[in-house]
């Protein structure tokens, strides 16, 4: 008799805790070596660009961390549905995990965003919508993490952050239309610039796709991390309640 | 072997830096925090070992 | 429900129930603003309609944590929550309590800030207009964030951390519809856009309030 494989066996804790810690160093070390090379090619060796002369080598920072800030939402609000429809603990405790490396992705994108836009609007902060956007996803990512830390109890704040991961994941989407619509007509040359559906030429383009798979490997190993530590403690959180209880 | 960064030299330059900064912190705080976490649940599964 | 309705009103605008609370911070706002930008009429007729906004916002903001943590407190919201009415209806009539004490003399008082802040004639109707449409949604999205933070001690700044993201949207069209309407401009879109919110929000929001309290009174 067979036995029946599926991704929902690493639902329990201790094949989560086996095959993740086989994955680890070997996502860990690609993410490293992938970010090494997408940069050092980005930076040394790609030409400048003629509008916007040596500051598009930001790029290779910028884009692959804005896309990550965006993933990792998406990623915590799968997970919080998982937890919600089928109460795997390991999933809640990975949306946990993703949250700061979300953060970390956002903050990123924010501070080479207002780096890169700097030199092309004379400030070092435009109300621009995409910045604006993703400021907006900075606070929702912040009440987020906020929310799992104010809970003591471990089952209601992991409900309690899904319904707002939900929950916000419509505002957010709601929030992009909105700033659109608040902040059209300006700016929109330079942002366009920064828009990776722009037709970015190609001796840009495979260095930015080597970052942005480095970016993707890095967010796996981190959240892979994150979330055996946040296995183990729960466990040791376990092992305390149970001991006052002696 | 420095590329001519011309006139973007200090925005491309802190970019990268401030980029960099925030992924060693990352990286850092959560490697920091698992090995603190593993190396108290070491510890009390020990003494629950020890404790029979 | 009706006399549901009716406790949540009168609690709220006995002494210390907070019934003033939104109206006497909303004029702070108000009196704070020209110190804070210059007393230039100018200045001040373009801004007021966001001012304004702003203003309601934030006393809206300060009152939510009154929602739900009176009964939370003292028991009542458990035998809330055993009672015949569902707790999607239960949610619902504290946003519109809350809507009722808070954001209904906040709309109410407008015409006195506008006066106070240099409102051009025609925005006086606009921003009205924009604040009743509006505000129903920054109750039922604010009784939202209060049903996460029930419960909570010191709950306050969370909720507040919570709802701003939410409250965006809802601020960027209603502020944009008392803005356009104050120049003349075509308001369509925001009003359309802020009212599919408002009713949205109403429709659907509830449902995961209920949730949520239910989760929080496990």
């Amino acid at each position: 008799m067979s036995e029946k494989r599926s991704l929902w066996e690493y639902a329990n804790p201790r094949k989560f805790m086996g095959l993740s810690g086989t994955l680890l160093p070997w996502v860990a070390i690609s993410g490293g070596a992938l970010l090494l090379i997408g940069l050092i090619w980005g930076f040394f060796f790609t030409p400048d660009d003629y509008r916007q002369g040596s500051t598009v080598k930001i790029i290779y920072l910028h884009v692959p961390s804005a896309l990550m800030a965006i993933n990792a939402w998406f990623m915590m609000l799968v997970a919080s549905l998982i937890w919600l429809i089928r109460r795997h603990h390991v999933s809640a405790l990975a949306a946990r995990a993703a949250a700061p490396v979300g953060v970390a992705m956002t903050v990123i994108a924010l501070v080479t965003g207002a780096i890169w836009g700097q030199p092309m609007w004379g400030t070092w902060w435009v109300w621009d919508p995409r910045l604006t956007s993703f400021l907006i996803l900075f606070l929702f990512y912040l009440g987020y993490i906020a929310l799992w830390s104010a809970i003591e109890n471990d089952d209601t704040a992991a409900d309690l952050t899904s319904v707002l991961a939900i929950v916000g994941s419509v505002f957010a989407v709601l929030s992009r239309y909105a700033v659109n619509f608040w902040n059209q007509g300006l700016h929109q040359g330079a942002s366009l610039s920064m828009d990776k559906e722009e037709n970015v030429a190609d001796i840009f383009y495979y260095p930015l796709l080597v970052a942005i798979a480095a970016f993707i490997l890095i967010f796996v190993a981190l959240v892979l991390l994150r979330t055996r530590t946040e296995i183990r403690a729960r466990q040791l959180r376990a092992y305390m309640a149970r001991e006052r209880m002696q | 072997m420095m590329v001519d960064l011309g006139d973007y030299a200090v925005p491309v330059i802190s970019a990268y830096i401030s980029s960099i900064v925030i992924l060693t912190v990352l990286i850092w705080a959560s490697l920091s925090r698992s090995a603190k976490v593993k190396r108290e649940l070491e510890e009390f599964e020990s003494k629950r070992k020890s404790n029979g | 429900m009706i006399a549901l309705l009716d406790r949540d009103i009168k609690l709220a605008i006995r002494a210390g129930g907070g019934f003033g609370l939104g109206l006497a911070f909303f004029l702070i706002v108000v009196v704070l603003v020209p110190f804070s930008v210059g007393p230039k009429s100018d200045l001040l007729a373009i801004i007021a309609p966001g001012i304004l906004w702003l203003g309601a916002l934030l006393a809206c903001l300060l009152s939510l944590d009154r929602i739900f943590a009176l009964d939370y407190e003292d028991g009542s919201l458990d035998l809330l929550a055993t009672s015949p009415l569902p707790m999607e209806a239960i949610v619902s009539i504290k946003a519109l309590a809350h809507f009722l004490t808070t954001a209904v003399p906040l709309v109410l008082a407008t015409p006195l800030f506008g006066v106070m802040l240099n409102l051009q004639a025609e925005g006086f109707v606009w921003v009205m207009i924009s604040l009743a449409v509006g505000t129903p949604a920054l109750s039922v999205i604010g009784t939202f964030g209060a049903a996460l933070t029930v419960g909570l001690k010191r709950g306050g700044l969370l909720l507040s951390i919570l709802v701003l993201p939410l409250y965006v949207p809802t601020l960027i069209f209603g502020a944009e519809v008392a803005r356009r309407g104050t120049l003349g401009m075509d308001i369509q879109t925001p009003l359309l856009m802020l009212a599919g919110i408002t009713f949205a929000t109403i429709a659907l929001l509830p449902f995961a309030s209920a949730a949520v309290i239910r989760i929080n009174l496990r």
